[in-house]
């Protein structure tokens, strides 16, 4: 495994370097379709994060637990497999349609939002959650209330991302940006003060505020409604409304509550009555 | 060298053996006393906590994050190494070509690639097989941090085997082609594996700089390599700081060991060759970098 | 089909790199100077911290280096470069940051090269300076380092090259230079990243040629006739 696919590398490379021009081997999907699939083989690939507590985070002990886990474990388990059946796939926000689309993943639970854009690439099943943009602040800080009153602060986000330029376009705007590859930069600095607030979804906040109870606070109303979907192949009808319904159940049947209790509870976060599943 | 004083200095005398006390006081206690604010205002915002830095000692925080990033980390530089290196000779003989049109055109892609950093080859690349190729995405990033290395590596080492074959004596060509032997075999069974044996410690160091510069896949394109297990691991135990330095400590190290087997390797190649007589040097030798300016009759941009 | 290129401002984000490399490669010549001047010293222990400090800073990575002035040297240990009150304080700080992690890299490779320099020095120089009663910093001063900075421009400039190359790190602590407009871009403009990356590859060639070439021909005018 290891060394054809460092051979692969070496040839794909090599050519690469010389030309230019490469071709690699494709991922292969089977014809099947997901629901099919997983009944038959009981395994299946499933993408998440890895470095978003509360959400998507592999742990020390090399399973990954939060929301997002919980919630692909449920669905799996509505699919007739099994959480050893699992294989768990990192999916960073830029792979995730490209990870679909090729088939490496069946499918991803990773902060993914509904988007008309994304929808041209891939199908969704939900939304399974709804999480608007909020503010992260130190929990002793009075004076930052809202989306408002950033003027004069110093606001974080990561490099590329949209929630941070939108306070500084729409709210406030002498607001300073600090961009950081990733948000446990952000956090830190947030902990030790060189920065004011930190922005992105509130729930994925909430999570890095819930490993450390009583240092951080979420501030004001959410300013934005991001439909977190479960991302799957675009022409999977069948296994998408197979999704949907599991993921109805689960809220249905509290374990929707409890995992998001246990995982963002502890950072004082509001948990919202479950929004109804409208792709499916 | 042992103890012997250098000599850019006197032996000193009582005058000036009290005024270097006084100097290592001073520095001393200026070494302290940075030493001291940085403890002291790391203990303040509180980085330095037990619960911070334990993870470093479990068992799981090994065998689950740092080692497979380790592992990934090595394999990039290694591949990076394993490709770069012909690459790098076929274009080094190339730019030493009878033929002008091969001479330039090798020149030309050399030139270039040594121009460009390679924090933007690797960004380019890996857009590059997103569009224009179905790699799979596990390989993609991967690809794409090996050809970003590899093209510049080469180019470097392009450069390297082109000085190298150039430093020998002119009499190894002339005494080949007396013997009959033609251009190619001349180059392969003659001026290679002598200009090979006097470059290892330029390519050695040359690794150096390759597994440095894999930590750029793991800031631009989240290659699982062991920087990027940094995000993980501050992830679970919010220690950023503690874990930047783990991680840092393990870079210098690795490549420390890297970098004394080069000046190793030097010293012994250095003792091979005679000594022309009257040149001893000043001071003890730096590794590294008088490789590559003897090797550099063009300043090879290999250093860093 | 080049229009779009007009929407970013490419000169500005190369503009910034010039910046970031000229401070860079001032303050890196003067650090590692004064380094090279520690490491051939008669005090032990500033030999001691100019090995220490050479070995540990050459062998990290720059992203590392460079990560650590700003979440390390500023977000913890609240050591910071602009006024906090200013109003550009993140972009003012977050340069002065980069310029300073550059240095720290930078000079140790300077001092490498400093220190090969001092070693084409014939030893007669030295050995004459001292007969003639001139200290240790008089003999490096007024001797030895001239002649051993001329014979060092060749490698000099290659690591004025690699400097201006490895401004691109700046980007992962969020300074808009070249590469993080690069990136940007692309993700903007994914159907014409061939013409993206030529401009940009453009623009470095541009920079880092003329150097090369003018410090090439500066060496051999400058160089040492022995």
């Amino acid at each position: 495994m290891r060394l054809s696919r460092v051979l692969r590398t070496s040839a794909v490379v090599a050519v690469a370097g010389l030309t230019l021009a490469a071709c690699g081997g494709g991922g292969e999907s089977g014809s099947k379709n997901l629901v099919a699939r997983a009944k038959e083989d009981k395994k299946i690939t499933i993408g998440i994060k890895f470095d978003q507590p509360g959400l998507g985070l592999q742990t020390q002990a090399g399973k990954p637990e939060g929301f997002d886990v919980d919630v692909a474990k449920y669905i799996a388990k509505e699919l007739g497999v099994e959480e050893s059946g699992i294989t768990w796939k990192e999916a960073q926000s830029a792979e995730r349609e490209n990870l679909i689309e090729k088939g490496d993943v069946d499918f991803i639970v990773a902060t993914y939002s509904i988007t008309d854009k994304r929808k041209e690439k891939v199908a969704f099943a939900g939304p399974y959650f709804v999480a608007g943009q909020g503010l992260l602040v130190r929990a002793d800080n009075t004076d930052i209330t809202g989306n408002t009153a950033l003027n004069g602060k110093k606001l974080c986000s990561v490099k590329g991302s949209t929630p941070a330029q939108k306070i500084k376009d729409e709210y406030s705007k002498d607001a300073q940006l600090q961009e950081y590859g990733k948000y446990s930069d952000c956090i830190t600095a947030l902990e030790n003060g060189s920065i004011d607030a930190v922005t992105t979804d509130d729930v994925i906040l909430a999570g890095f505020a819930a490993k450390s109870p009583g240092k951080f606070k979420l501030v004001g109303e959410p300013f934005s409604k991001e439909n977190y979907g479960v991302g799957l192949k675009k022409d999977d009808a069948e296994s998408r409304t197979a999704i949907a319904n599991a993921i109805t159940k689960m809220q249905q049947d509290g374990s929707w509550k409890k995992s998001l209790e246990a995982n963002v509870g502890p950072s004082g976060y509001k948990i919202p009555e479950p929004s109804p599943v409208t792709e499916k | 060298m042992s103890g012997a004083p250098s000599v850019l200095y006197d032996a000193p005398g009582p005058k000036a053996k009290a005024r270097n006390i006084i100097y290592t006081v001073i520095f001393g206690a200026i070494l302290v006393l940075i030493a001291y604010l940085v403890i002291a205002q790391l203990a303040e915002k509180n980085q330095l906590a037990g619960e911070k830095w334990t993870p470093f000692i479990e068992s799981g925080t090994w065998v689950t994050f740092l080692l497979p990033g380790l592992g990934y980390t090595l394999l990039i530089a290694g591949l990076s190494i394993v490709i770069a290196l012909p690459v790098g000779a076929i274009f080094g003989i190339a730019r030493l070509s009878d033929h002008k049109w091969i001479r330039t055109v090798a020149g030309v892609i050399v030139e270039f690639f040594r121009a460009i950093p390679v924090l933007i080859l690797m960004i380019f690349a890996n857009e590059f097989y997103s569009e224009y190729t179905d790699v799979d995405s596990d390989n993609r990033v991967l690809f794409a941090a090996v050809t970003g290395l590899v093209l510049y590596n080469a180019s470097v080492l392009a450069e390297v085997v082109r000085a190298g074959i150039l430093s020998l004596p002119k009499g190894q060509t002339e005494a080949a082609s007396a013997l009959g032997l033609r251009k190619t075999q001349t180059m392969t069974n003659v001026l290679l594996p002598q200009a090979v044996a006097a470059m290892l410690p330029a390519i050695v160091s040359q690794l150096v700089v390759i597994l440095k510069d894999t930590a750029l896949a793991g800031g631009a394109l989240s290659v699982p390599d062991l920087l990027r297990q940094a995000n993980v691991i501050s992830g679970n135990f919010g220690n950023t700081i503690p874990t930047y330095i783990v991680i840092g400590v393990i870079y210098v190290v690795l490549n420390f060991i890297l970098t004394s087997f080069a000046s190793w390797l030097q010293k012994k190649m250095a003792r091979r060759k005679k000594t022309p007589k009257g040149t001893q040097p000043l001071i003890d030798a730096p590794s590294q970098i008088t490789t590559t300016t003897q090797a550099g009759a063009a300043g090879t941009g290999g250093g860093i | 089909m080049f229009d779009f290129l007009g929407d970013y401002d490419i000169l500005g984000a190369f503009w910034t790199t010039i910046q970031l490399a000229v401070l860079s490669a001032v303050g890196s010549l003067i650090w590692g100077t004064i380094l090279a001047g520690m490491r051939v010293s008669p005090v032990p222990i500033m030999r001691g911290f100019g090995t220490a400090y050479v070995n540990v800073v050459r062998n990290t990575p720059l992203t590392v280096i460079i990560f650590f002035c700003s979440i390390g040297l500023s977000s913890t240990l609240a050591f910071n470069l602009a006024p906090e009150n200013s109003p550009t304080f993140i972009i003012d700080n977050g340069f002065r940051l980069a310029v300073l992690g550059f240095v720290a890299y930078t000079s140790t490779f300077v001092c490498e090269s400093l220190r090969s320099g001092i070693n084409t020095v014939p030893v007669g120089q030295a050995e004459a300076a001292r007969a003639l009663g001139l200290s240790f910093s008089q003999v490096l001063r007024i001797i030895v380092l001239p002649q051993a900075f001329r014979s060092v421009i060749a490698p000099l400039a290659s690591v004025l090259i690699a400097l201006i190359k490895n401004t691109t790190v700046a980007s992962v602590i969020g300074v808009a230079e070249a590469s993080l407009l690069m990136a940007e871009m692309i993700e903007n403009e994914s159907d014409a990243i061939i013409l993206v990356f030529s401009v940009f590859a453009l623009g470095f060639v541009l920079l880092t040629l003329p150097v090369g070439l003018l410090l090439g021909w500066v060496a051999k005018k400058v160089a040492v006739k022995r």
